[in-house]
């Protein structure tokens, strides 16, 4: 005798503990299996490339803080760079050291949160993530003191950063290089020596590196397929190119591999920010010549900056006013979204969360 | 062989309250001979079940409202936070305050839910957890029944739970709670099995299925003598009382509580209660049967070796559960059926040959000594350690790097240029 | 690169400026699938798909790199001239990363992508009225709040009278 089955679609989200924010499934289960994933996004949608048509190009840098809330600087980064390349602004650069330890601090923030998350999708009880969770923390306060806000930084100006970081500062960062290699071996040991964590994540949602790549997929997870193509180093913006990192590859492609990539760039971003301590030098933090109401002249300009997710781009259009005519941002969260029906389909209702989280998904920055 | 009610509170009661009961009460109760006449002891019989009733329910109530408190306590402490400490001592009424709050909260029932199913579930859930404390010997003569058959109560008794969680899936009519509900099935009938058997081991060498005889024949903790069936215990009762790894039928981060997804106010409560009450029967059972329950040293008293054991299981669960991730579904039942029902059964097999020989066929009551105990204990240390070697070699998945050198994934070409030092991949393993 | 697209497909440039090609958009599929595959180009990954209003027309500019040659280039397609019916044709078939871009575009823009598997709004809801990302959309707090006010003074107006 067979028994006569169906198939079952639950609708996960948008309010659901393990989405990430406010994001929607429809997924259609056959058993565990999953057999169909259909995304719906537009929870969190906030209008923020209409907002900015509206704003002087200063002014944009907040609505960029809200975009990725979990990556702040790099945002602001991405954008700051592009009003660079359009209005032809050389920054100073004790403002360019400065905003690259900024950015180096936001990727092992967001790479913690990541990771943390990962543990915690798993089904562990929170833990794990508050113990990153405390290593962010630490990452928070120090932005707190170059900028006076923790999560939403509007640290950048357009030709460098806002204001030069306080004395106290440079003492917590020391303090805070000490501490963090020793916590990011403690999140490695974490990760790779649990075998329930081995077991579940090896070999789970297995991506091609060349559907990835024709998906637009970049960052972290295309690097855990053995592409090597980091935007830091094969289009170096700021000042990447004088100092010295690696770029980790796995080659497995499946949740560990991403998780791994991670871990191991957080090492490389520990790398960078002591090279930025040892290269920067006092001076002005941004020109003087920059007035606040930039005007670029006509023209468009996108720039595409490495942020912890992918490749995070603006682009800006300007006809010589005081706000971007039109400003559209090549968001990572949601081109690393197009290939989550194949990343699904096939694995088990368990795994779903962990392969979705997996591509540290950011819905601010999906929905914008 | 201790008697059907022998030295029970119940006795106790029973024989306080009926005047002249020989058969029952050899030799009267604590205070003399009862007041009421013979023809009357079913009404003493009903009283002295009332007031054992009381008892246990009211003592659980109390010891789940202190486990909620010294729980949410440790796992603050695990985080690196506080915990709950406002309201009252080291906030020791923050679970008060909850039990008050949720039932003032508002009952909501689906409007798609069936609602006889739905309302009986939670009591369902509450009432076989219970019943598992009646026949747990808390201390030398501290104990409410002691059944010639009590482990076998308690696995039967356990069991029911199952029909709570799918009835409480069923009655909520929420997709995500059937799926919880399908995972709660699957996973408690598997556990079962190698409960069951594992808990033979024990039975065998006290020769006897009461909890009280189980106790009294461990001049060697069970822990000792078999450590497999401890740990095969010890999971299954993990797995039993829904605690992580196992947990895959609440799965927070995946169904959202499953089953309990539509339950609120008490009845929400009672699923907490249950689920709490569960670790503690847990715990509870792990130390009578194989920790040697309330034996312990003078001058400390029975009841506190037994409470104190208790506790350190009680730790060791949470420890589990606060750190370790979840298993997938097919995973789980993967380890019941091809590890711990393997294990279970060597052990079954080692400890009865052992059994076998050592058994005093001219005495076959007496209990076995401290002596053949620890010989039994060594080698079934011995089978431990080869067993659990064996059965983890062929229960290991495909080591990973092996995997990828057997197939190297073609490196995606990436710029004409000569590149800087790449790290390798796969160094972390 | 307008050159050496010339070179093979002489129509499909219409003009280029800086590191800027103006592809027609009758054109662009097929130049799309040669931009990816033909060896002098491969430019295998789609960074971005951007519509702008220039109010006279729309244009959709196509963000390319190249990951085995490490350089970028830039693509724009006219189209909706005159702002009537904007139609572009789907890069899906090449780029999967359009997929998502190009419900994008269609949903706060409102360019018609031809071919594209699953045109539906992605961050709005379906029957929101108009496209917000073009220049005529009049957002909420021009029109609504001009309009209460108006009420809030024809109250007060007929209010007096009374």
């Amino acid at each position: 005798m067979t028994l006569q089955t169906e198939p079952i679609s639950i609708n996960f989200g948008p309010q659901h503990p393990s989405t990430h924010g406010v994001f929607r499934m429809r997924v259609t289960f056959d058993g565990e299996l999953i057999v169909d994933v259909e995304p719906v996004f537009g929870y969190l949608h906030r209008g923020s490339e209409k907002l900015a048509e509206e704003r002087t190009y200063t002014q944009v840098v907040t609505l960029t803080d809200r975009m990725d809330y979990v990556a702040s600087m790099t945002n602001n980064q991405a954008y700051i760079l592009s009003v660079e390349k359009l209005a032809g602004i050389v920054p100073e650069p004790r403002g360019v050291w400065l905003r690259m330890i900024a950015a180096e601090l936001q990727r092992i923030a967001s790479h913690l949160v990541a990771t943390g998350f990962l543990i915690q999708d798993l089904g562990a009880l929170g833990t794990p993530l508050m113990y990153a969770m405390r290593e962010r923390e630490k990452i928070l306060d120090l932005f707190e003191m170059m900028c006076g806000a923790r999560i939403t930084n509007s640290y950048l100006r357009p030709g460098g950063v806002f204001a030069d970081a306080p004395d106290y500062f440079w003492q917590a960062l020391r303090q805070f290089m000490d501490d963090i290699p020793g916590q990011v071996d403690e999140m490695e040991e974490l990760l790779g020596s649990s075998e329930i964590i081995l077991q579940r994540t090896k070999s789970v949602a297995v991506l091609k590196p060349g559907d990835m790549v024709n998906a637009g997929i970049t960052g972290p997870m295309l690097r855990a397929g053995g592409v090597d193509w980091d935007l830091r180093h094969r289009n170096s913006y700021d000042y990447y190119d004088r100092v010295q990192f690696d770029r980790p590859l796995h080659h497995a492609s499946d949740n560990f591999a991403r998780y791994w990539v991670r871990i191991q760039e957080m090492r490389e971003s520990i790398k960078i920010v002591e090279q930025c301590i040892k290269a920067i030098e006092p001076g002005p933090v941004r020109p003087k010549s920059v007035p606040f109401l930039v005007r670029p002249p006509k023209g468009d300009s996108y720039v595409g900056i490495e942020c912890p997710k992918g490749e995070l781009g603006f682009y800006l259009v300007s006809d010589g006013g005081v706000s971007p005519y039109r400003c559209h941002v090549r968001a990572p969260s949601l081109m690393n979204l197009t290939l989550l029906k194949e990343m699904l389909v096939g694995t088990y209702m368990a795994d779903m969360f962990v392969s979705f989280g997996s591509t540290d998904i950011n819905m601010g920055e999906v929905d914008r | 062989m201790p008697t059907f009610l022998d030295n029970s509170w119940f006795r106790n009661i029973y024989c306080n309250l009926v005047e002249n009961d020989s058969a029952r009460c050899a030799s009267g109760g604590w205070f003399g001979d009862g007041i009421l006449p013979n023809n009357l002891a079913w009404l003493a019989y009903t009283v002295a079940a009332f007031v054992i009733c009381f008892a246990i329910l009211n003592a659980l109530l109390g010891s789940v409202i202190v486990y909620i408190w010294a729980w949410r306590r440790v796992f603050a402490r695990f985080q690196r936070r506080s915990g709950p400490n406002r309201w009252g001592p080291f906030g020791m009424l923050t679970t008060v305050a909850d039990a008050i709050k949720t039932m003032f909260k508002e009952d909501v029932v689906p409007a798609e839910a069936d609602r006889l199913i739905f309302n009986i579930a939670p009591v369902l859930m509450v009432v076989p957890v219970f019943m598992v404390f009646a026949v747990i010997p808390f201390g030398a003569g501290t104990f409410f029944v002691d059944l010639n058959v009590g482990i076998l109560f308690i696995i039967a008794v356990t069991s029911g739970s199952v029909l709570a969680v799918v009835m409480a899936a069923y009655g909520s009519a929420n997709r995500v709670a059937i799926f919880s509900g399908m995972r709660s099935v699957a996973l408690l009938m598997s556990y079962e099995i190698p409960m069951a058997i594992s808990v033979i081991g024990a039975v065998m060498v006290a020769g006897s299925l009461s909890l009280g005889r189980i106790v009294e024949a461990q001049d060697v903790p069970f822990i000792i003598v078999m450590p497999l069936g401890f740990l095969v215990f010890a999971i299954c009762a993990l797995a039993e009382s829904n605690q992580t790894p196992f947990d895959i039928a609440e799965a927070e981060s995946e169904l959202g509580s499953g089953y309990l997804n539509d339950y609120s106010s008490m009845k929400f409560g009672m699923f907490y209660l249950a689920e709490f009450a569960a670790g503690i029967a847990a715990a509870a059972i792990i130390t009578t049967v194989f920790l040697s329950g309330w034996r312990g040293w003078w001058p400390i008293p029975s009841q506190f070796w037994f409470f104190g054991k208790m506790g350190a299981v009680l730790f060791g669960m949470m420890w589990i559960r606060f750190t370790w991730p979840r298993l997938r579904p097919d995973q789980v039942m993967g380890l019941a059926w091809k590890g711990l029902f393997e294990l279970t059964l060597i052990n079954l097999l080692s400890t009865g040959i052992m059994v076998a020989v050592f058994a005093d066929e001219e005495a076959p009551g007496d209990l076995f000594s401290a002596n053949e105990l620890w010989i039994m204990a060594a080698v079934n240390w011995v089978v431990f350690v080869v067993s659990i070697w064996a059965i983890g070699k062929v229960l290991a998945p495909k080591p990973y790097r092996a995997a990828m050198l057997e197939a190297p994934v073609q490196l995606y070409p990436v710029g004409v240029d000569e590149m800087p030092a790449v790290k390798a991949a796969g160094a972390a393993d | 690169m307008a050159v050496a697209i010339r070179a093979f497909a002489p129509g499909a440039v219409a003009s280029h400026y800086r590191d800027s090609v103006w592809v027609e958009p009758t054109e662009w599929l097929a130049l799309a699938t040669a931009l990816r595959d033909r060896r002098e180009f491969t430019f295998d990954l789609l960074n971005s798909i951007s519509a702008v209003d220039y109010i006279g027309y729309f244009e959709v500019v196509y963000h390319l790199t190249s990951l085995r040659q490490n350089r970028s280039a830039v693509v724009k397609v006219k189209c909706g001239e005159g702002r009537k019916d904007p139609i572009v044709p789907s890069v899906v078939s090449v780029w999967r990363t359009a997929d998502l871009q190009e419900r994008e575009a269609y949903d706060l823009m409102g360019i018609r992508f031809e071919g594209h598997p699953n045109l539906k709004r992605i961050m709005l809801w379906e029957g929101f009225p108009g496209h917000p990302l073009r220049k005529d959309f009049v957002t909420y707090d021009q029109s609504v709040v001009p309009l209460e006010a108006q009420q809030a003074v024809a109250e007060r107006k007929a209010q007096d009278g009374a």
